[in-house]
């Protein structure tokens, strides 16, 4: 757990582990603890449906599902979205990882409600506005987006899952991940110091 | 042979979503309890000051491994079974230096995104609008990114088949790995809080 010693008021998680919050949110758990109970999830899934964790795939869907709503015949002859649209048989948001992606959604809310943690806020370091912290929230999703998108999965998909079946292309993707991220860190310090 | 139960016909397709979001209601949970639902706590990974990004990814990983592999030795699941995602070398590359510079400037990755949005953090509504936003765009440009998308296939390709390795091996040496990371990220940790320390006593 960090001991944040500079925290802001902005978000509570800079405050946890600290024990100075007498009736605030409950501390987080053991990182081993909630990797463990996540790994029984991934196996799980493994187990029960024969496809791992991800996210960015339902989000792909609910793009081409608006994206074919708009243009019917221009969706029709990307072979992105037709991938996403299916055979036209079946709504393509009755899909597994839309339907996985709305438990994520609601599991979070149940673990949050449980530990006081559903505060209303914006997560920044204390030497950034909120403005310039939800332009960078939208940039670093968009980046996101295209190299999920890119690498057919993103932290869930490929790290995560691809990781644990120890697929090739998921851990040179993972170790690419934590090296773009180390590499910008320096770069945008001011947005979390 | 009976797992996984989906491909052994136990249930479904409309049983299937059922199950999807009863899993993802446990990947939530666990997202948010280990505070991924916080972008500062996500961030600090790439700080040095807080290791538990690594820590909850690895121990969730290695756990998982662990489980197939057992359950495939007894003979209980089937492993061919279980969708792995083909490699693509040069585009899984690309995207995950993309992805992990999104990372460290948006905050999140998608998921716990999605356990932020749901214990109110503004700049996650922002951050997901903005992933919906950079797949619009992947979208539209696909004709022309799709000759990169498709280059260096490599199939359904495993460590172990790569190697030539036997598979339980490759298993140990993760394990291994992971936890000489885990010992690795807590000296990290604690050395960084000594330094911040004397900075600011």
């Amino acid at each position: 757990m960090s001991k944040e010693t500079n925290s802001s008021v902005i978000g509570n998680s800079g405050t946890l582990g600290t024990g100075k919050t007498a009736r605030g949110p409950k501390p987080y758990s053991n990182p081993y603890a909630a990797g463990f109970g996540l790994g029984l999830v991934l196996l799980a899934a493994f187990v029960i449906a024969g496809r791992g964790l991800g996210a960015s795939g339902a989000f792909s869907s609910l793009v081409a599902t608006a994206a074919h709503a708009i243009a019917p015949q221009h969706t029709a002859a990307n072979e992105f979205y037709a991938e996403y649209l299916g055979e036209g048989t079946r709504s393509p948001l009755m899909d597994w990882l839309v339907f996985e992606v709305l438990g994520v959604f609601a599991g979070g809310l149940i673990s949050g409600a449980l530990a006081g943690r559903i505060v209303k806020s914006i997560e920044r370091g204390p030497s950034i506005t909120n403005k310039w912290r939800l332009i960078f929230a939208f940039l670093g999703g968009s980046l996101m987006g295209i190299g999920a998108k890119l690498a057919r999965g993103c932290t869930s998909g490929q790290a995560l899952t691809g990781g644990a079946l120890l697929g090739v292309g998921s851990w040179a993707f993972m170790l690419c991940v934590f090296a773009g991220a180390y590499a910008t860190a320096w770069f945008i310090r001011r947005q979390w110091k | 042979m009976s797992a996984p139960f989906f491909k052994f016909g136990l249930f479904g397709d409309n049983i299937s979503l059922v199950i999807a979001f009863l899993i993802g209601i446990g990947f939530g949970f666990f997202l948010e309890r280990a505070g991924f639902g916080s972008a500062r706590k996500l961030t600090a990974q790439f700080y040095l000051t807080d290791m538990a990004v690594f820590k909850v990814m690895f121990t969730a990983i290695i756990t998982a491994m662990f489980g197939v592999f057992y359950l495939g030795w007894i003979g209980f699941l089937d492993i061919s079974l279980i969708y792995l995602t083909p490699t693509y070398l040069f585009p899984q590359i690309a995207g995950g230096l993309i992805l992990g510079i999104g990372f460290a400037i948006g905050g999140y990755c998608p998921g716990t995104a999605c356990v932020a949005v749901s214990t109110a953090k503004i700049d996650a509504v922002v951050y997901v609008a903005g992933v919906i936003f950079g797949i619009f765009v992947f979208g539209e440009a696909f004709p022309i990114l799709k000759g990169f998308y498709n280059a260096t296939p490599m199939g359904q390709i495993t460590l172990p088949q790569l190697l030539k390795m036997p598979y339980g091996l490759i298993v140990f040496f993760v394990a291994i790995m992971a936890v000489g990371g885990f010992a690795g990220a807590t000296w990290v940790e604690k050395t960084m809080a000594a330094r911040k320390g004397v900075r600011q006593p």
